[in-house]
């Protein structure tokens, strides 16, 4: 009995202090699961990296818009490709210092190769890039290079309806 | 009707041409160039009178993933020059968009490098666009043959950009073994994470 409570006290107290921001690690199944999605909402998938320039500069916009469009039929992913080496040292204190909260997710997969054409058949592997879908509706549009937020304001409104 | 017509294939080619969908694959005849070296000096292939082929490596002085590769360039070049197949680096990044790709930091990356391959610097981004390349690191492996430069692989050096120890797939090194063998290029085309080229504005 004594043990069980250390235990419960343990698991309770013992995985303090947890990372202020969790992110999920996805491989080629979990990223295939994604662009699969039955779910009948505009997915707007973005491929970034901290240390993509271009990237940076834009990863704000999405921040900006997936608040603004929280409940509204669209569905932000921003999947990093941050070296998984960098995760903790790199990629989780970018987001803590620009306050980044919109659904970031890990590529943990760098045999690139392996998974890059099933994002999109003309991609050949520079980011940033987004894609836009909804399977329900057959919408589909992949963006090769990066936006400005005026732009993805534009694309948001025209493959949400 | 015929200046529509061509006006719009104009306007074709050049959307082709502004995302990049021209790209060179296997097969392909491949322009050569007149770029300057980091002497300042104008580099083509057809100067090189004993290659058999070329290592062109869209390449710059900034990305994380081009430096993450850069031993493994210049041991390509170590191991492969000599049996024909030289590396030609073209930096294709306008500066005025990324400061660190200009001619003069060049220069310095090669020095501090200790390149000993050319290192061009491809100014109007004419060959960056005539091939298709999009992101740096990007390789494209010719091979002369009949007197013209053939594509026999574009895409990667290998398949782990973190760790050149844990790449299991050596895609340049066997595209090249395979040219110096005679054999055909089992794998004739991968795609990678890199950095986008720099394009200019407007």
């Amino acid at each position: 009995m004594k043990s069980l409570l250390a235990a419960t006290i343990s698991v309770i107290f013992g995985l303090a202090p947890l990372p202020a921001q969790k992110i999920e690690k996805i491989g080629v199944p979990e990223l295939e699961k994604i662009l699969a999605s039955p779910e009948n909402v505009l997915h707007v998938v973005n491929f970034w990296a901290t240390w993509c320039p271009p990237c940076v500069t834009e990863l704000p916009y999405f921040e900006k818009l997936s608040k603004e469009y929280e409940g509204k039929g669209v569905k932000f992913i921003l999947i990093s490709l941050d070296f998984p080496s960098q995760i903790d040292s790199r990629l989780i204190p970018f987001l803590e210092a620009n306050k980044i909260t919109a659904d970031v997710r890990v590529m943990t997969n760098i045999d690139y190769n392996s998974w890059i054409e099933k994002v999109d058949a003309s991609w050949q592997g520079n980011i940033p890039v987004t894609l836009l879908f909804n399977n329900a509706n057959e919408i589909r549009y992949f963006h090769p290079e990066e936006l400005e937020e005026a732009k993805l304001r534009e694309l948001i409104t025209k493959y949400l309806q | 009707m015929k200046k529509y017509l061509f006006l719009s294939l104009a306007g074709l080619l050049m959307a082709a041409l502004a995302t990049g969908q021209s790209q060179y694959k296997a097969g392909d005849i491949a322009s050569d160039f007149s770029l300057k070296n980091i002497e300042g000096k104008m580099i083509s292939m057809s100067q090189y009178s004993d290659a058999d082929g070329f290592i062109v490596s869209f390449w710059c002085n900034t990305c994380p993933v081009v430096k993450k590769y850069d031993q493994r360039l210049q041991d390509l070049h170590a191991k492969y020059a000599p049996k024909g197949y030289p590396v030609i680096a073209i930096n294709p990044n306008d500066p005025a968009v990324s400061p660190g790709d200009s001619w003069e930091k060049m220069k310095e990356t090669a020095a501090a490098k200790g390149y000993v391959f050319e290192y061009l610097f491809d100014e109007t981004q004419e060959v960056a666009r005539k091939y298709g390349a999009t992101n740096t690191p990007h390789i494209y492996i010719l091979a002369w043959k009949d007197g013209k430069l053939v594509v026999e692989y574009v895409g990667a050096i290998d398949n782990n950009a973190d760790d050149a120890s844990a790449a299991d797939k050596k895609y340049a090194e066997e595209a090249l073994n395979s040219l110096i063998r005679g054999e055909k290029v089992a794998v004739a085309g991968t795609r990678a994470i890199g950095c986008t080229i720099k394009w200019k504005k407007g």
